[in-house]
């Protein structure tokens, strides 16, 4: 794969971080893009977290937490899950592509899926490259269109 | 008897157990209605009515201790927010009294300001304003012009599917039960264009952004006041650099907050001294939420607010389908 691209994890503590301390345990290998976050819960996960990280300049954003009936606290993904299905949708309207960002669930057995989610994530993010970062370069950026147009 | 002279009936009627009622009166202009604040019959008479009347009195509520029992005069979009209020628990029913009318709609005074101009006439200058059905008439310097309020009405209401208070306990005036479409048109054509180019348009409207924050004071949900987080050190989720990321930043905050709350009255963008497009990215997320959760905001003051609940199996939502 290309040059390293920033992609942001937010992974709750009781099944999807220990997925990936499985993945890790198991050497299953997977590309290095991922900064990983800990969490306590995926309704933790507050959708500006996910908006603030792609337009700060991450190139990708990734949470994953327990399955749905698996939450820890029983309920804390249920709530995450309509957050973020909500922040997913918000993008396009913002200009950044839906697809840099991504939510899922990962239990602390399954090293393996926590491997195939990684891998696919980041090569989502690499067939889309690197993030225009919001607020830089916003006069270039803006004559380049009005050129466009002309 | 006109409706104005209604209204005035229904508030003295309710007057005695209320401390406060909230209406619209003059304001510094012909163009001007300006929130006036009822404590005794004699205000009756600063009472006015009409397409001038376009500030959200639902706002004032949650200024108010819960305890306080206040009167207020709302449109149909604006009686959404005192809905999604008691929805919310944010105002006690029993200490408020909601005053409804058959609302025919405001005039955004942008689109005046435009007309005006078209006609080699200032908006600043005029000194008299009448509306009467299908025209206005607006005097400046003596001279007298007539506008078609076709091209005036605000762009909610030449959508609004709620003329007549959705709630209301005392309403005056006859219903209107007139209801335009909505389809979210204008979310759909702005997500037509490319990617980069809706980016270079935030990027370029938030330039003019001068964080005044007059879109959060006037947005009738924006209950946090003092403890907004776009003001707060700790953590300092806005900082006090003047970049188009860190206003931005506060749209999204602003459109977060409100996502499955806002029942689009537009005070926010109309509020915004810079005209900043805002309520198109409200109005994004309502399109969403009314596509997953079949949910307008401010309907039924039972329903719980869709980001306020869950269900085990959602149907709308395919969250491994990437
Ligand atoms: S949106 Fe409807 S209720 Fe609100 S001001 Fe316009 S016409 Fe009146
Ligand atoms: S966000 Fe804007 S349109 Fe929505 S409720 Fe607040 S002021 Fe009204
Ligand atoms: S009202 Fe307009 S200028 Fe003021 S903070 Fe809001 S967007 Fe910025």
């Amino acid at each position: 794969m290309s040059k390293e691209l920033r992609i942001i994890g937010f992974l709750c503590n009781w099944c999807s971080y220990g997925g990936a301390d499985t993945a890790g345990v198991g050497r299953f290998t997977q590309p290095t893009d991922l900064r990983i976050v800990r969490l306590p819960c995926s309704g933790r996960i507050d959708p500006l977290f996910v908006l603030k990280t792609l337009t700060g300049g991450a190139d990708g954003v990734l949470v994953s937490g327990c399955h749905p009936r698996d939450c820890h606290y029983s309920e804390g993904n249920f709530y995450a899950r309509r957050r973020l299905e909500m922040v997913k949708r918000f993008l396009p309207v913002i200009g950044i592509d839906p697809g840099r960002f991504e939510y899922t669930w990962v239990s602390a057995s399954e090293g393996q899926r926590w491997q195939t989610v990684v891998r696919g994530f980041t090569e989502q993010i690499h067939a889309l490259g690197p993030i225009q970062r919001f607020g830089k370069d916003a006069a270039a950026t803006a004559a380049q269109l009005a050129a466009s147009h002309a | 008897m006109p409706i104005l002279d209604e209204l005035k009936a229904a508030i003295a009627k309710r007057l005695p157990e209320l401390d406060v009622v909230i209406g619209w009166g003059k304001g510094f202009d012909a163009l001007h209605h300006t929130p006036v604040f009822i404590t005794s019959e004699a205000d009756l008479d600063k009472l006015e009515l009409g397409p001038l009347s376009v500030q959200n009195l639902a706002t004032y509520l949650t200024r108010y201790p819960k305890t306080k029992k206040i009167g207020v005069v709302v449109k149909g979009c604006d009686s959404r927010s005192v809905v999604q209020l008691l929805q919310e628990k944010l105002i006690n029913r029993e200490n408020v009294v909601v005053f409804g009318f058959p609302c025919e709609g405001v005039v955004d005074l942008e689109k005046v300001k435009r007309a005006l101009e078209g006609q080699g006439m200032e908006i600043a200058r005029v000194s008299e304003a009448t509306f009467q059905g299908e025209r206005c008439t607006l005097t400046t310097g003596g001279k007298a012009g007539s506008l078609p309020m076709a091209d005036l009405w605000a762009d909610k209401c030449n959508r609004c599917q709620y003329h007549d208070a959705v709630m209301s306990d005392e309403f005056v005036g006859q219903r209107l039960d007139r209801k335009a479409e909505d389809a979210y048109a204008d979310v759909a054509a702005f997500e037509a264009k490319p990617l980069a180019e809706r980016q270079a348009f935030w990027q370029e409207q938030m330039s003019r952004c001068i964080r005044c924050y007059a879109c959060r004071n006037a947005c009738p949900l924006c209950v946090c006041r003092d403890q907004c987080i776009a003001q707060t050190r700790e953590p300092n989720w806005v900082s006090q650099r003047t970049g188009v990321e860190e206003k931005f930043m506060f749209q999204m905050i602003h459109a977060s907050h409100l996502a499955g709350r806002c029942t689009e009255c537009g005070e926010c963008e109309r509020a915004c001294p810079v005209g900043i497009p805002i309520l198109l990215l409200k109005r994004k997320n309502n399109k969403e939420v009314l596509e997953l959760f079949d949910y307008r905001a401010g309907i039924d003051p039972e329903a719980k607010p869709p980001l306020l609940a869950f269900k085990v199996e959602e149907e709308k939502i395919n969250e491994r389908g990437w």
